[in-house]
Order: structure tokens, then C-alpha cells, then sequence
């Protein structure tokens, strides 16, 4: 299983989650996990995804996924799971 | 599992605190390139170093998009080349040449510099060493990627001062060739004591003799992050102030030890150290001057600096150790000061002075770092302050250095440009009194006793 970070950062609209999974289903990625707050007054979403099926290259996910946003007004950022892992858990 | 507040806080960190990898540094051992023959020795410098780091500035940036977390330079440091051409290079037009290379190499792999125009002479110059240093003002007024650094003194040996004696020369024809750039060929030359084998910050990165063939050091960042953390604990105490800095600077050193092993994997080459570092940029928000204000000093440079200082540097140390396997290099926070606006503010403020600066020094990473000062000073004078300097290292058992650049044409009121990293600084004023039958004594200092510490 190859994890990754979905975050999602914006104000609050109609149809966020529906365009980014519909975005991942396409891509036939998994999503493991999904949460939801509002901080600071801005929508966050945060989904655990699980990348190994694939059909799309890392890069291309990151970089469609922050045309995604860019349609609906919000910010989408795709990372490795690692990262968070590492900065967080010792 | 990660929870979004934690993925909040990461992403927030890259986004408004300046996280970054300061560098990915990949050492490189030329010491089977030297020979007799000054051009087979070239080609084989040439061949290495783009071999072994044809893919280093692709697969950083493969990482930092990944990861999400910029990795902002991307280096390579090398054997001391006073080494590696010890056997054909008979006068410093000859080491110019391989410096001519080495630019050539640094711009085919697009790395951003190559340290290692280098001489490490501690107790004696050998005629090579002595060359290579000879070649230094032409060989940086030659080239845009290469820095240079000279060990002139260790806790173990001593100070050489005839080196000492001739860097001083050495810092002011450097400034003379490049004086139509604010006489930025200074900012690429560095005077070390006790220089680490395995230090990726420039320019005082060289891959030591004691290293393996190709190497993967990283250095860390994060002022900015720092800084924001102590935002939150305005007011509390010294305990409170201390946890903030660690766990802060053990998130900060946790990305860098990540980047490191993914690139060390990635490029097939080992995995080196961390170096812990609070590394500023001239950006506002990435300023080591600012912790020091949040810590409670008006200025950086007001009295009580130099104990936040010392607490900051030990608590990232503290921190950053426990986040990493292996950590070397220089490790602590630098002090730059045009490389730090905070520094910049203070220094133009009348705040901050040499001297102060040098007792900061005793309890931070390195030493005079970046500092402007008047085109006329002496070069007895550059030696004093570089032998001074070495002498903090030499007794407290650390590595220090100095990176002054007299800038031609400007005194103290005007103001120097070095683009890029490298920033902008006030000239400052330097002791007018002299220290020439001082720096014009032959020979060394003896290495300081090793007990008996008050």
C-alpha cells in the first residue's frame, strides 16, 4: 500500500468532496479516510488515500488535483504520507 | 494515524513559516582524480563529479514535490583541492584551472555551488596548500559557483598565523578582483578553525579525507517555524520557553532526516549526517535575529543576546539529535548577518557590532559570517579578526570561522548588494586601532591545554 495526503483548504462550497473524489475514482485511487473541520474560520478536509492501484503518475495526480481546486475555488495539495509520519510520531 | 490537525500544522509550517531543506549536499571524494598531468586530472574531476551527480538536482526536486516541503539548494562538496592537485598544479594559474572545471561540472549537474577550493592547514602549508591559496582572488573572480574555504587552526594544533597573515591578504585581492560586485567574490570565501569533514552549508562545505567515496549530507532550516512556535509561549518561562524550541526544532530536524534517506536511496549513495541548523534567508519571517527577539532582547545585539542565543542553539541541538541517526557538520544556528534581515535591521540599528558579534560566536554555529566592512581596512587587520576568531574555536573546542568582505568603494553609511542567499548589508565599523607586529610574528600558536578548564 503506497499512502498519501489529500488536503483540501478553502471556503466552504457546495460539491468540494464530490469533485475530488470523482477526480480519485477516476484515477482508481482508494480512499481509506476521510476528516473534515473548520479551522480558522476555513474548510479543511484531509483524506488518506492509497495510491498503489494507480493509473495516473504521482506527479500528474498533484498537479491535476490543483487544477481541481483552482475550478472550485479551493486549495488541494496531494503529499506521501511519510512526510506527516516523520514529523509527527517518533 | 496522522490527524488533520497535525497535517494542519505541517502544511502551515511550509506555507506561512518558511520551512524549508536549507540543501541536499552530496559529497564527492576526488582523491582518485589527482595525478601528474593537470588536464587528465581535470577530465577525471569532470568525469566524477557529473556522474556521480547527474541526478542529484532532478531527484531533490522529485522529493520536495512529493513531500511537499521545498528543498531549496542543492549542492556538492568536494576533497580540498589543494589535495587533489598537489601533484600537477605548480603555480595558482594551475589551480585556477581546475577551478575553471569545477565551474564547468557545477553547471552541467545545475547545482547552485560546489564547495572544496579548499586548503586545510592547520599547523603547516605544504607549497601546494600555499598555491592553491595564492590562486583563491583569481579562481573567484573567475567563476559564480565555487566556494572556497581555508582550516587554519584547530583545537589539536594550534593557529597557523602565517596562514592567518596571508588569508588577510588573501580576503582583501579577492575584493579588489570583484569589487565592480560589491566585492562578492568575500562572500565565497571563508576562514575556518576546526572545520568539520562533513559540513553541507556553504562555503565552508569540503568533503574531509576521513569520508567515503560519495556521500549524502543534508542540512535543515526553519527560523521562520521557530519563531512562530515561540509566539505561542509569549511570556512563560525559561522551561516552557526551552520545550517549545526542542519539539520544534525535532519536527523541523524529522523532514531533514526524511529527505535525507529518500535521497540517499534514491541516488545510490550513502547517507552521511544531518546538520542541525537554524540556516536564515534574507526573506522577512526567516530570521534567526527574530527568534532572539521573540526570546525577549529589543534587538539583536542588546545586552542578553548572547545568553538567548546560547539557549536557542543548545535546545535545537537538543532537539534535533533525537530526530536523527547520525548529526554532524556545523549544527547550530547561524548568525549571519546579510543573509538575515533581522541581523541587517539590528546592524543598521547601531544595535549589533563586531565585537558582539564575536561573543556570539562562542556559543552559536560558526562565527563572523557575512559581515560588510569598510573597502579600506587594513589586511593586518582582516587577519586579526580572523585570528581572534580562530582563537574562540581553538580554546572552546568548536568550529569557528570568519567571512568578511571589505567591500571596495564603500565605508561605514553605505550599503552592500550581493544577491540572491547571500543579501544585503550595512558596511560596518571595524576598530580602527592596528594589530600589524601582531599578525606579522612567523609561525603559530601553540595548541591550548586540555585541562586545568576555567
Amino acid at each position: 500500500m503506497k499512502k498519501c495526503i489529500i488536503t483540501v483548504v478553502g471556503k466552504d462550497t457546495v460539491g468540494i468532496i464530490a469533485k475530488v473524489c470523482t477526480y480519485l475514482a477516476d484515477a482508481r485511487i482508494n480512499i481509506l479516510d476521510i476528516s473534515q473541520t473548520i479551522l480558522s474560520g476555513y474548510f479543511n478536509m484531509m483524506m488518506i488515500v492509497d495510491v498503489s492501484d494507480s493509473v495516473k503518475s504521482f506527479d500528474t495526480v498533484v498537479s491535476e488535483l490543483e487544477e481541481v481546486g483552482d475550478s472550485i475555488g479551493v486549495k488541494i495539495k496531494c503529499q506521501r504520507e511519510e512526510i506527516f509520519d516523520s514529523m509527527h510520531r517518533i | 494515524m496522522i490527524n488533520i490537525m497535525e497535517v494542519a500544522e505541517t502544511n502551515k509550517m511550509v506555507e506561512q513559516e518558511n520551512l524549508d531543506v536549507r540543501t541536499i549536499t552530496m559529497g564527492i571524494s576526488l582523491l582518485d582524480c589527482a595525478g601528474p598531468d593537470l588536464s587528465d586530472v581535470c577530465d577525471r574531476i569532470y568525469r566524477k563529479i557529473t556522474s556521480y551527480a547527474k541526478d542529484l538536482v532532478s531527484t531533490g526536486e522529485e522529493i520536495a514535490r512529493e513531500i511537499g516541503v521545498p528543498i531549496v539548494n542543492k549542492r556538492i562538496s568536494i576533497t580540498p583541492i589543494s589535495l587533489v592537485g598537489a601533484a600537477c598544479c605548480h603555480t595558482p594559474d594551475d589551480y585556477v584551472q581546475i577551478c575553471r572545471t569545477l565551474e564547468k561540472a557545477a553547471l552541467r549537474v545545475g547545482v547552485n555551488f560546489i564547495g572544496g577550493y579548499s586548503a586545510v592547514v592547520s599547523k603547516g602549508m605544504t607549497p601546494s596548500d600555499e598555491l592553491l591559496i595564492r590562486s583563491i582572488p583569481k579562481a573567484l573572480s573567475c567563476t559564480e559557483h565555487i566556494c572556497s574555504s581555508v582550516n587554519v587552526g584547530s583545537t589539536k594544533t594550534g593557529i597557523n598565523m602565517d596562514a592567518v597573515r596571508l588569508m588577510g591578504q588573501i580576503v582583501k585581492e579577492t575584493a579588489e578582483l570583484t569589487k565592480d560586485t560589491d566585492s562578492s567574490g568575500c562572500t565565497r570565501l571563508v576562514v575556518l578553525c576546526n572545520a568539520p569533514d562533513d559540513n553541507p552549508f556553504m562555503a565552508g562545505a569540503f568533503l574531509g579525507v576521513t569520508e567515503p567515496d560519495a556521500v549524502i549530507n543534508v542540512g535543515v532550516s526553519g527560523p521562520g517555524v521557530v519563531k512562530y512556535a515561540l509566539e505561542s509561549v509569549r511570556g512563560e518561562s525559561f522551561e516552557v520557553l526551552c520545550e517549545t524550541i526542542k519539539k520544534t526544532a525535532f519536527k523541523i530536524t524529522r523532514v531533514g532526516q526524511l529527505v535525507a534517506q529518500e535521497a540517499a536511496r534514491r541516488l545510490g549513495v550513502p547517507f552521511g549526517i544531518i546538520d542541525l541548523s537554524l540556516a536564515p534567508t534574507p526573506a522577512i519571517g526567516d530570521s534567526v535575529a527574530d527568534i532572539l527577539e521573540e526570546i525577549g532582547v529589543e534587538k539583536a545585539g542588546a545586552p542578553g543576546t548572547t545568553a538567548a542565543l546560547a539557549l536557542l542553539n543548545d535546545q535545537v541541538k537538543k532537539g534535533g539529535v533525537m530526530a536523527s541517526s547520525y548529526v554532524g557538520g556545523l549544527s547550530g544556528a547561524f548568525i549571519p548577518v546579510s543573509e538575515d534581515q533581522g541581523m541587517i535591521n539590528a546592524a543598521a540599528a547601531g544595535a549589533l557590532t563586531i565585537e558582539k558579534l564575536e561573543a556570539m560566536t562562542c556559543v552559536c554555529s560558526v562565527g563572523l559570517d557575512m559581515i560588510a566592512i569598510p573597502g579600506d581596512t587594513k589586511a593586518s587587520t582582516i587577519s586579526g579578526i580572523i585570528a581572534d576568531e580562530a582563537a574562540l574555536g581553538m580554546v572552546n573546542q568548536k568550529t569557528t570561522a570568519a567571512r568578511l568582505i571589505p567591500v571596495v568603494g564603500k565605508t561605514v553609511g553605505d550599503h552592500a548588494e550581493f544577491g540572491g542567499l547571500m543579501g544585503h548589508a550595512p558596511i560596518m565599523p571595524v576598530n580602527r586601532f592596528g594589530c600589524e607586529d601582531f599578525i606579522n610574528r612567523r609561525g603559530r600558536i601553540p595548541a591550548p591545554l586540555h585541562s586545568f578548564k576555567n
